[in-house]
């Protein structure tokens, strides 16, 4: 250890004056602001968006007791879980795929798959708008066809959000899939065809098993995206898809309700915490 | 026996990539619709909206905007995360890793209540629509990805050349900026290149911070879109797709991006 203090530093001062500057962004724009938050989420408007000077529950009881938020928070959960799903369905053959390739094609398998975080999520959300619209590119080529008469309607409804969230996410999925593959190998499959395992069978009982941390990891990640996604939800849903990451952003800016909409970012962030819990524990289960 | 057992996933796979690479490709061909409104197949084809672009002031000016923002995010963004990770790596301070992971979790806070909480706290002491204000809520959301790489990047290095430095009298402050920066150029490099990148798309936080007089490109696409269907968003987002292509394809050529990201 006598080498170690040559090149480091043992004085305290010194390490704290170093991290000053990023503790000062932090408290101005993380710690104060969560802690406002938290403190609005108690309070009540007055008229004129003036804010009434004591601390009361009454948001947490109106949230409790208005079904129309009660319908929020389902609609946001049965979405997200939905959109998780397949989203695992979409991802995992590409990860599949990328796993059992060779390797020169793995890297640029794996360049293609990323190369979509690249694109802002407003641009990817608005060629979803171009391809499912009345006049858009789906409709456009099956009326061409002459498969359809009438436009099918994807926009402005919860099935455009869902397809839309599922492309966006599937490069997360594929990645954390992707990480839990290494456990994979042909050897074992292998093994288990010749001891006369048919494919369903050595998917269900080899392959699913092993790859298991992997499909926890990326739901998880999945579902947390999802249940706070607003640019999405916003432009596909064009008003007609009620979620609480929207109506957050509703109460806050177009209602001017900042107590109400800050009750609802602390109901998302107890369903976040509940989420990563949850999986915490299922986590440890299968370890 | 592989190739036979890999057609069927070969076929799937191909589809997802279509359905995953889909919405990103369709902007290109409805970007030279000339129609006044977005139909496909367009009646006629033309650079009409790339011109309308040009007249369009606010576009042109939130690109500007998201530009010069994106540079002093970055600027400031590794101003602030170098020195604290040299701290938090090379002091003999307790509880490193706390200190590490403090730094990382606005990353775990959704961004629509993080631009929320901060608009509660920014409104009030008239930072809307400033430049200081959206820099200091872009840095909560590019520090933690600056911290994370360089983090990795300084405890890759070989801490013996740093020790020989200091062995041959070199101050501690000498040591740093001779020896241990310079080899930590490409953690430096793709630090600044994802704080810019991360910037630059930035919307969420930004939708809550913007003001009628300075917006970024992102939020005034996503305002545009959401009012108008006429194909310049479409233009614009081809526009911001060549130039995050561009971006990244200089840089890879110039420095080996993919090799300081693959650290």
């Amino acid at each position: 250890m006598g080498t170690r203090t040559d090149s480091s530093f043992t004085s305290r001062g010194v390490a704290l004056a170093l991290l000053l500057p990023a503790f000062a962004v932090y408290v101005i724009a993380f710690i104060l602001p969560v802690f406002k938050l938290g403190e609005m989420s108690f309070l009540l408007s007055a008229q004129g968006g003036a804010l009434q000077n004591e601390y009361t529950f009454s948001n947490y009881v109106n949230f409790l007791l208005d079904t129309y938020y009660l319908e929020l928070i389902f609609n946001s959960i049965l979405m997200s879980l939905v959109v998780t799903i397949f989203t695992l369905i979409c991802a995992y053959p590409v990860a599949m795929l990328i796993h059992v390739t060779s390797p020169k094609w793995r890297n640029f398998l794996i360049i293609i798959t990323i190369s979509p975080l690249l694109v802002s999520s407003v641009v990817r959300t608005y060629g979803w708008m171009l391809l499912l619209g009345d006049t858009g590119v789906i409709n456009g080529l099956l009326q061409r066809t002459g498969l359809i008469d009438q436009p099918i309607r994807m926009l402005n409804d919860y099935s455009g959000v869902i397809i839309g969230l599922v492309e966006i996410l599937m490069p997360y999925m594929a990645l954390a899939l992707l990480a839990g593959f290494g456990r994979l190998e042909d050897s074992i499959t292998d093994a288990a065809a010749s001891l006369g395992a048919n494919a369903f069978k050595r998917f269900i009982y080899v392959t699913l098993p092993l790859t298991a941390p992997g499909i926890a990891l990326g739901s998880l990640l999945c579902f947390v995206l999802s249940i706070s996604s607003f640019v999405t939800p916003r432009l596909l849903g064009g008003g007609r898809v009620f979620l609480l990451a929207t109506e957050i952003y509703d109460q806050a800016i177009i209602e001017l309700q900042w107590p109400m909409a800050s009750t609802l970012s602390v109901v998302l962030l107890i369903l976040f915490t509940i989420t990563l819990t949850a999986y915490a524990w299922i986590a440890r289960r299968g370890a | 026996m592989v190739g036979s057992r890999k057609f069927p996933l070969i076929f799937v796979g191909i589809l997802l990539y279509i359905f995953l690479l889909s919405p990103i490709f369709v902007v290109i061909p409805l970007s030279f619709s000339n129609d006044d409104w977005l139909a496909f197949p367009p009646s006629s084809w033309g650079v009409r909206w790339y011109l309308e672009i040009l007249s369009n002031q606010g576009i042109i000016r939130s690109f500007w905007t998201s530009l010069i923002l994106g540079a002093i995010v970055t600027v400031i963004s590794l101003a602030v995360s170098l020195p604290a990770v040299y701290a938090i790596k090379r002091s003999a301070m307790r509880g490193s890793d706390a200190v590490l992971n403090f730094f990382t979790s606005p990353l775990l806070l959704p961004s629509i209540v993080l631009g929320l909480a901060i608009l509660l706290v920014f409104a009030p002491i008239g930072l809307l629509g400033t430049y200081t204000g959206l820099t200091l809520a872009h840095l909560i959301v590019t520090i933690p990805y600056a911290i994370r790489i360089l983090a990795t990047s300084l405890s890759t290095l070989n801490r013996s050349i740093e020790e020989a430095a200091a062995t041959l009298g070199a101050t501690p402050i000498k040591v740093f900026f001779l020896v241990t920066a310079p080899m930590m150029l490409p953690g430096l490099l793709a630090s600044a290149v994802l704080c810019f990148l991360v910037s630059f798309d930035e919307v969420v936080i930004s939708l809550f911070l913007v003001g009628p007089r300075l917006t970024t490109l992102p939020v005034s696409l996503f305002s545009y879109v959401e009012s108008h269907s006429d194909p310049m968003g479409a233009s614009v987002s081809v526009l911001l797709i060549v130039f995050t292509l561009v971006f990244v394809f200089v840089l890879e050529r110039l420095m080996g991006l993919s090799k300081a990201l693959g650290k």
